[in-house]
């Protein structure tokens, strides 16, 4: 079914709003904060799309999502078959549809855009795989006659799933290989439930077990067995290296040691994938925020999930510390503006220089100075300088430090022949993700650093693809 | 196996050496075939639980199995104590760590104290078995808290024992005997709470007698990733789940240490109470 309005009464109507918990309500639990598209929604919402000639939306979609193509059948009333569309080139719409940058991609190329409000693509996602979830009746593709071969994955976060997920389609034996107990990355241990439900991605993973994929938990690749081994004894004809980005940057300031003071990346561990927000029912112990003064410095994603989640573990006060101006941040607009209901108060053009602590070792305050923007650069990047004696203290219980992370070297200092970058993470060729080693490629934050989840999805089928060439022809 | 639907890792045998410290066998031929001496795991017992590192004390290659000795001193470890033979453990992973420095040193002394023997024992064999005169001290508060001794006589050439009440072997601290070896002592393992690491580590500082201890801060996943086992070395950060946990004692900031430990100590007073409160619960 066609859209039977014409061009000029689709751009009148509004942008539809997602339905989400109150602020004050949400900031209470853990629970999701948005709440979902009904069906007159998501018509509605639908019947804005211009049906473009030439759909600027797929483009901004770092995979090619069929944008157009899977709202018509959102028209049609056909959310199945929209979900299945969308499945041909992105595997987790229920994950992508929630956590997408969306600004940056499909919306932001949509031309509704400018004038109107872009069609709310990741809410349309979203809603089309939450559909298909509730019917239980996601239609796994059909498989390939079994080839015979046998890849290993070395993680499992959105890279290592979606390179699983096709190459055993492709009749692979795959078998998914998580230092962690739990299977996803950092959709598991690090955005938290209130953004992206458990049991998403629970699901998810289900469906790749049904489809005949293998996990082996428990295993650091690096230590309990090397990448020499799987190619070798264990029998795989191909690796991919999907470990992430995991480590995390400190700021090497003084005082970083206090009690008190956490990486963005052991605080979520502990709530999310630990599940620290239900002690004592849960055993894993996390500073107890209740009524206390707390800080995140950072401007991502992750310093957004990190001072949000400790809102909601009681903060009294919580503080964004970030060293440029909001302009600058690169966390979704969505997170900044969530944050800001929430009662996260944004402290910008702000750096820490030092923690200052009591005789017990716990962290009391963090000194900071002011920043000032410099005009850009020739990257384009807009430098931040401290302006002199602007020094102030900022009393704090806790601090969390959400500046970056960079490559997990247990997997390159384990296998000699795997060039790396000057930053350590593993090179590997752009259109095939081959790296130096015959039979490994790579994929994911572990080659480009910390990026999307989207990119990591993408570059995790790019490297399916050459992988299934590799192994039918033997050809490197 | 330890794929992830599977019912875990099997224990094939256990026993008290002490009240409250137990040793198992467990089932982790992954582990088992790759572990070498100063290497841990790190389990999580059931599916509200929390992770916590163990050294591996032992591995038999051939029959996949690790052997780990824990002592039973808050909630997690005493759940874990409760185990039998028979039972399986959701999550054991493994080896972490860096190896222990193995070389032919001299004669080396290698110090445990409470628990920290266990954690003593495989780099000590290791260390007899590259040549090297071994000497061992054990402390223990009292004669039931001294653990493997009949271990450490089957290799060591001299095995020295120090109770805090005198109850067994002399009365005194470890560092005692250690005074008196001092001028033969080539190289030292000191493993046990960190106040017996930090008085060792004063101790041969001044004699200039390479010391090495093994540090037990707080860890969460082993794998470099969270960066909560950050301990301060030489005036630098390394975490000691990839970096260590074996660190040169002379350069070990303690202090610190000590302090980071305790982060969450009413958390465990807490946890450990309402364990206590269930097991109560139960037997009425
Ligand atoms: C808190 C947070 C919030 C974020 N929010 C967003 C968002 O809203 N939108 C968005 O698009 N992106 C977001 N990102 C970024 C996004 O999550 C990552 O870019 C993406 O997950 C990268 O996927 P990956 O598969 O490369 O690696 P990861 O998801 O990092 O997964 C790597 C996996 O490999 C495992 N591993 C590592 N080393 C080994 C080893 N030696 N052996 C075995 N396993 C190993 C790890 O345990 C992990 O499970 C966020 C990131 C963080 C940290
Ligand atoms: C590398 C390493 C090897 C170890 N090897 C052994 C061993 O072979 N046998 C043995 O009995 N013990 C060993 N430990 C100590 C053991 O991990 C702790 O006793 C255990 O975690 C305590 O947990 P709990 O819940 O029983 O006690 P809790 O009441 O929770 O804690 C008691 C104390 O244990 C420490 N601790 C708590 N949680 C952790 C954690 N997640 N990681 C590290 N320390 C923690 C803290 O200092 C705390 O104050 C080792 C520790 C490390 C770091
Ligand atoms: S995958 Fe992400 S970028 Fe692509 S269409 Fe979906 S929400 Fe947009
Ligand atoms: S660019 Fe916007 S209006 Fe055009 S097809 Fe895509 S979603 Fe529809
Ligand atoms: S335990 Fe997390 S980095 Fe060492």
């Amino acid at each position: 079914m066609a859209n039977p309005l014409k061009p000029a009464e689709r751009v009148k109507i509004p942008r539809q709003h997602m339905q989400e918990q109150p602020a004050s309500a949400r900031r209470q639990n853990f629970t999701e904060v948005n709440l979902g598209f009904d069906f007159d929604l998501a018509k509605r919402e639908a019947q804005r799309c211009l049906e473009c000639a030439k759909p600027a939306c797929v483009d901004g979609c770092p995979v090619g999502v069929k944008v157009k193509d899977f709202i018509q059948l959102v028209l049609a009333g056909k959310y199945r078959e929209a979900a299945a569309k969308i499945r041909e080139d992105n595997v987790l719409p229920a994950v992508t549809g929630r956590v997408c940058p969306q600004e940056d991609q499909c919306e932001g190329g949509c031309v509704m855009g400018k004038k109107f409000g872009p069609v709310g693509i990741g809410y349309l996602e979203r809603f089309v795989a939450d559909y298909e979830q509730k019917s239980g009746q996601i239609g796994l593709p059909a498989k390939a006659a079994p080839t015979g071969k046998r890849v290993a994955i070395i993680g499992s976060g959105p890279a290592g799933l979606s390179c699983a997920g096709d190459l055993v389609q492709q009749g692979h034996g795959v078998r998914v290989f998580e230092a962690l107990h739990e299977i996803g990355g950092v959709l598991v241990y690090g955005i938290p439930e209130f953004r992206l439900p458990k049991d998403i991605v629970r699901q998810e993973v289900e469906n790749m077990r049904r489809m005949g994929v293998e996990f082996e938990t428990d295993v650091v690749v690096g230590q309990t067995v090397t990448v020499d081994e799987l190619l070798g004894e264990e029998g795989y004809a191909a690796v991919l290296v999907a470990t992430g980005a995991g480590l995390p940057n400190f700021l090497n300031i003084p005082g970083e040691n206090l009690c008190g003071v956490y990486s963005s990346n052991e605080f979520l561990t502990r709530v999310n994938l630990m599940k620290a927000y239900r002690f004592p029912e849960y055993d894993e112990p996390v500073f107890d925020c209740r009524g206390k003064n707390v800080a995140v410095v950072g401007g991502g994603n992750t310093a957004m999930d990190s001072i949000r989640c400790a809102l909601r573990l009681g903060a009294a006060k919580a503080c964004l510390i970030y060293r440029r101006s909001e302009a600058e941040m690169p966390a979704r607009i969505e997170e900044v503006k969530h944050a800001k209901e929430e009662g996260v108060e944004f402290m910008t053009l702000t750096n820490p220089v030092e923690f200052l602590g009591d005789d017990k070792g716990w962290l009391k305050a963090a000194r900071c100075v002011k920043m000032q923007l410099a005009a850009p650069g020739e990257d384009g990047r807009r430098r931040a300088t401290a302006i002199k004696g602007s020094e102030f203290d900022l009393p704090l219980d806790m601090v969390i430090i959400a500046v970056g992370t960079s490559g997990n070297p247990l997997v390159q200092s384990t296998t000699p022949d795997l060039q790396t970058t000057d930053h350590g993470y593993i090179q590997a060729d752009d259109a095939t993700l081959k790296t130096s080693k015959r039979g490994v490629f790579a994929a994911g934050d572990i080659v480009t650093g910390g990026a999307t989840v989207i990119l990591a999805m993408g570059a995790g089928r790019k490297a399916a693809q050459a992988i299934n060439r590799y192994l039918k022809t033997g050809l490197w | 196996m330890n794929a992830s639907n599977s019912p875990g890792f099997l224990i094939t045998a256990a026993r008290f050496l002490a009240p409250d410290v137990k040793l198992f066998q467990i089932h982790a031929p992954r582990v088992a075939r790759k572990r070498q001496a100063g290497q841990f795991v790190i389990v999580r017992i059931h599916a509200l639980g929390e992770r916590i590192p163990l050294t591996i004390a032992d591995s038999d290659p051939v029959a996949g199995t690790i052997t780990i000795i824990v002592q039973g001193i808050g909630k997690t470890t005493k759940q874990l104590n409760a185990l039998n033979a028979g039972d399986s453990i959701p999550n054991v992973v493994g080896p972490l760590g860096k190896p222990s420095e193995i070389e032919k040193f001299g004669t080396c002394v290698v110090i445990g104290g409470g628990v920290g023997t266990a954690i003593a024992y495989p780099t000590a064999k290791a260390l007899k078995a590259a040549g090297n005169r071994v000497i061992a001290i054990i402390g223990g508060r009292n004669r039931q808290l001294v653990i493997l001794e009949e271990e450490l006589r089957a290799f060591a050439d001299e095995v020295i024992i120090t109770t805090d009440d005198g109850s067994y072997g002399e009365k005194g601290l470890v560092i005692d005997p250690l005074q008196r070896l001092l001028g033969q002592i080539d190289y030292v393992l000191a493993i046990g709470p960190i106040p017996m690491m930090r008085a060792v580590a004063n101790v041969t500082r001044e004699h200039k007698i390479k010391t090495v201890v093994s540090l037990n801060p707080i860890m969460v996943d082993g794998t470099g990733m969270c960066g909560g086992c950050r301990v301060s070395v030489a005036g630098k950060n390394q975490f000691a789940c990839v970096d260590g946990p074996e660190f040169d004692a002379h350069q070990v900031d303690f202090e610190t240490l000590t302090k980071r430990n305790a982060m969450y100590r009413d958390m465990e007073r807490q946890s450990l109470a309402r364990h206590q409160c269930q097991l109560e619960g139960m037997a009425h």
